[in-house]
């Protein structure tokens, strides 16, 4: 099966890519405003818990070490009072310490939650096992629909309102943010914000089903310049078929039962059950981001779903060998 | 089973010692063959087979975990699907928590707590034999389904509405609800038997301030117990009715609320986690003394921080909701509960280092787990103090951090104390001693394999790996660390088999044991290993926290019980002073029909509501066949 290596070559994205010098999905390698607080929290406390517990395992192992030498056995009343005193030293400095980090959660938690101004809203809905997007703008010819891939301006808070539609999912995408559940009948909100550039990914963190493993993400950050050129060729109709290949290709696309659940908008194709494929061969995956999105990829998931990712909601449709290579091609160039 | 009525000179003061102990084997006797092993209402017996049983179910599991290793040790991996990979995670965890972890606690309960309390049987006796059977009961129906690709897939805490009825197809999600149904009709009943046994027949002289360390945490779980199961029955039986009947407790579309499934099931899932650790606590005070040849230090603090521990155990489950969307405000209280948690575990790792540091220690396999238990508990609880960190939660929650954070816990803070006690206790359950030396490499290779195993676990949490996912794509940096895992699972697997062989070899030909091979304080150590039927000859009378190390040379001993039926001390709650002879109910076979008609109720209910009506009539009539007056002696006291 294809697999889709890490989309770091700088082909794919112009501007400097941070995700891609180590970890684009890890909350150790961190480029989003509440990520990179988050980690300096997370050290902080490793670091004094570290220190307590070799605090602990030097007093054991000096007290294992004490115990060759022969002691009476019947505890006497001045050494009770010594280890009274020791153990209730190292309570209270356990309060304390305890004291201390609840001190700071709840600090730290206030400052995630009072992210300031947001300029952007996007409509994340968690479905069995992809990501479905709208952006929202100010008037309703701005907003528009995609999937799996959020573009977000880089140094702008972007508001993210997460719905989940059929069971329980979790948006996270750690180098950005902490994660935050998707559920059915509760509108749940996260604020995100990148400080670079960069591809990040996220996967759901909610056991979800069968295909929980493969339901992932990317979160694009970029300058505000290329934000806005992206934004403006999503909110376009798509492209029209340019050869006879493509053609076809729609053709195919419109006479199948693709259309019943996927919208191309600009072609009667309006169905709402999968993801809007208006301009899936602009994406960087397809399939939540299982593969790289390539001709090849795209004729392959047509071919066999199920197969490539077992349990999920698209029906093997058959086509014929002509068939398929018209709908890849006219796929591949919705750009 | 009619006996005449006896005469007054057989009450036990005044018969010799060798007429004593056979009328006692007489009366307390579990007849040999298949029948009277299936009607035996003795606690040792059925003791041991809970603990079998149990370790069965931990060997069981243990293959899951095997497969799901080797699944994940390379990417986009093809040994195991999707579907079955979510079934075998999910059999996994429910398999070690709710038919391994809580019942083995109970399993060494019910066995040790009538001995330590030097009374002859537990309290209930039938209901114990009966909770033996549902327990069983639950466990074959839920491996069977598995066996039958019926199992479970929706994990063990089975969130709705992946488990309601529009996601979770067939009667996978069902079988899991019930199976807990099983567990908890058992737990409850265990968890019954052993308040009343702690509280009402405790030996003279065992005053509330001379219980041993575990007993007081066995009481303290067994409230847990009752007060926390009837939030997951009632979570369970919601489910059942979203599935089988169309309620919509669960669904939102019709009022419904997703999260009150979470609130009710962490409600008694959090607990839940003390429920398995708190014994595991009170076993290390325990078998601590003997090893340290002194007293554990601080018995008022140990006591203490398990009552404390109990009670902040119920404020604290939304501690496992922090990404769910819940009120800010909120989420900071239940913060400040999870880290004081802390205070009371701090409170017993340093009494029990200052046992360890003023004690002569022998170093023996029991004590290398308590040491092993200290080492890696201490991580499993720094790490818990982190997830109660909201902000910190936000990044970890739902990762393989996560699954590294209830590993240490679990393995580290209840697995390492229990095999500690199985190697304590074995000779008093089997008679003959584990070998040391196999103990000794089997504790090595167990420490060593399960860190190597699970402290990498945190990293690739922190790397971003979420929990339950049953592969993972190659462009992903986690695939050194998951192989590194997965070899290091073989050192762990090895450490279990060797456990496991030491265990089935030394049954049979171990060294014999003496009837206190450890020198230690408590009373199951006065007495034979293993126990005779009746337990103790006479009831020893207690006038200490130790009383084999105070009373070193002669036991006080309580007289005039009858030895022609089977009769138990009752004492005082405090201060437990004699206050009545009671009866104690003899071998039946009822508990046993009872089990099997409450089981085919239970199963048929997965399909019909109808069957919880037509279903109860046997269970009616088994029920009454328990308690109709069968003309014994016991009958008339």
């Amino acid at each position: 099966m294809i697999h889709l290596r890490r989309a770091c070559s700088s082909a794919l994205l112009a501007a400097p890519l941070a995700g891609c010098s180590g970890n684009w999905q890890s909350a150790l390698d961190v480029y989003g405003t509440s990520a990179i607080s988050l980690k300096h929290l997370i050290i902080l406390i490793v670091a004094v818990c570290s220190l307590v517990w070799m605090l602990v395992m030097v007093a054991l192992i000096a007290a294992l070490w004490r115990s060759r030498d022969a002691r009476p056995v019947s505890p006497e009343p001045g050494r009770e009072r010594r280890l009274t005193i020791a153990v209730t030293g190292a309570v209270v400095a356990t309060v304390l310490i305890i004291s201390t980090f609840t001190i700071m959660s709840f600090v730290a938690t206030r400052a995630l939650s009072v992210a300031g101004q947001d300029e952007l809203t996007i409509r994340v809905r968690g479905l069995q096992w992809w990501w479905g997007l709208e952006y929202i703008g100010p008037d309703p010819t701005s907003r528009f629909e995609t999937a799996n891939e959020i573009h977000i301006p880089v140094g702008r808070n972007v508001r993210l309102k997460l719905e989940g539609l059929d069971v329980i999912h979790s948006f996270w995408v750690p180098s950005l943010a902490g994660k935050q559940d998707l559920v059915p009948g509760r509108s749940n909100e996260l604020t995100i914000r990148a400080e670079h550039a960069g591809i990040y990914r996220g996967q759901c963190a909610e056991f979800c089903g069968m295909q929980h493993a493969h339901m992932a993400l990317l979160v694009i950050a970029e300058p505000q310049a290329d934000y806005d050129t992206w934004a403006a060729t999503q909110r376009q109709a798509a492209a029209r078929p340019t050869d006879e290949e493509t053609a076809t290709g729609l053709q195919t696309f419109l006479a199948k039962p693709c259309a019943a659940c996927h919208t191309i908008r600009g072609t009667a194709a309006a169905g709402t059950t999968g993801p809007d494929l208006t301009h899936v061969g602009g994406r960087r995956t397809i399939a939540a981001g299982l593969f790289e999105t390539t001709r090849g990829s795209l004729a392959a998931w047509t071919a066999d779903p199920q197969t490539i990712k077992p349990g999920n909601n698209m029906p093997m449709v058959p086509l014929t060998p002509d068939e398929l290579r018209a709908m890849s091609a006219y796929l591949a160039s919705l750009k | 089973m009619n006996r005449p009525v006896a005469a007054p000179d057989t009450r036990d003061i005044e018969i010799e010692r060798k007429r004593l102990t056979d009328a006692l084997a007489e009366t307390w006797k579990t007849p040999s063959g298949i029948w009277g092993a299936l009607a035996t209402v003795d606690h040792k017996i059925i003791g041991r087979r809970y603990i079998v049983t149990a370790f069965v179910f931990l060997g069981l599991g243990g293959v899951l975990a095997a497969l799901m290793r080797i699944q994940l040790a390379q990417p986009e991996a093809r040994l195991l699907g999707p579907d079955r990979y979510n079934q075998i995670f999910t059999m996994h965890g429910a398999n070690m928590m709710f038919l391994f972890a809580v019942p083995v606690m109970e399993a060494v309960a019910v066995y040790l707590v009538p001995l330590m309390v030097g009374t002859r049987n537990i309290a209930f006796p039938r209901l114990n034999a009966f909770s033996y059977w549902i327990y069983l009961a639950g466990g074959t129906l839920l491996w069977t389904a598995f066996a039958l690709d019926m199992g479970p897939d929706v994990g063990w805490f089975a969130y709705v509405p992946l488990s309601g009825p529009q996601y979770g197809a067939g009667k996978r999600a069902d079988i899991w609800a019930q199976m807990i149904t099983f567990t908890e009709i058992s737990a409850l009943a265990v968890a019954v038997e052993l308040v009343v046994t702690i509280f009402k027949q405790r030996t003279p002289g065992m005053t509330l301030d001379r219980i041993p360390v575990f007993v007081w945490a066995m009481l303290v779980t067994s409230f847990l117990v009752i007060m926390a199961m009837p939030a997951i029955v009632l979570a369970s039986t919601s489910l059942i009715l979203d599935r089988l009947v169309g309620t919509h407790f669960f669904n939102p579309a019709e009022g419904g609320d997703v999260l009150l499934w979470q609130h009710l099931f962490w409600f008694f899932g959090h607990p839940e986690v003390y429920i398995i650790f708190l014994p595991a606590a009170g076993m290390v005070s325990t078998m601590i003394e003997p090893f340290a040849r002194r007293p554990a230090f601080g018995y008022l603090g140990l006591v203490m921080a398990l009552i404390a521990t109990g009670i902040l155990a119920f404020g604290l489950w939304v501690h496992h909701m922090f990404v769910a969307g819940l009120p800010r405000l909120g989420d900071s209280f239940f913060t400040a509960s999870s880290m004081a948690i802390a205070i009371p575990a701090g409170i017993q790792v340093f009494c029990w280092l200052a046992t360890l540091w003023d004690g002569r220690l022998v170093f023996k396999t029991p004590l290398l787990f308590i040491i092993g238990f200290i080492v890696t508990f201490v991580i499993g609880g720094l790490t818990g103090v982190m997830v109660a960190s909201v902000p910190f939660d936000t990044q970890v929650h739902d990762t393989y951090f996560v699954v590294a954070h209830f590993h240490y816990v679990l393995i580290g803070g209840a697995v390492f104390p229990l095999l500690a006690a199985i190697h304590y206790w074995f000779p008093k359950l089997t008679g003959r001693m584990l070998n040391e030396a196999l103990g000794q490499w089997s504790f090595w290779l167990i420490f060593v394999g399960f860190n190597a195993t699970f402290f990498p676990m945190h990293i690739l949490g922190l790397e971003g790996m979420p929990r339950r996912v049953y592969t993972y794509q190659p462009d992903l940096p986690w695939h050194g660390l998951n192989l590194f895992i997965s070899l290091s699972a073989v050192i762990l697997i090895a450490g279990f088999l060797l456990f496991f062989i030491n265990a089935f070899r030394s049954a049979r030909v171990g060294e014999v044991a003496r009837d206190n091979p450890w020198d230690a304080p408590t009373l199951e150590w006065a007495t034979t290993s293993p126990p005779p039927s009746y337990n103790f000859p006479m009831i020893p009378v207690v006038g200490s926290l130790h009383p084999l190390w105070d009373d070193r040379d002669s036991l006080a001993v309580a007289n005039g019980l009858r030895t022609d039926r089977r009769e138990l001390v009752v004492t005082t709650l405090a201060a437990a002073e004699p206050q009545a002879r009671e009866a104690s109910p003899r071998n039946s076979i009822w508990p046993l029909w009872a089990a099997i008609a409450t089981t085919i109720m239970l199963i048929w209910s997965m399909f019909s509501p109808w069957a919880v009506v037509w279903g109860s009539v046997p269970v009616a009539v088994a029920l009454m066949g328990w308690f109709w007056p069968k003309g014994t002696p016991e009958d008339e006291s």
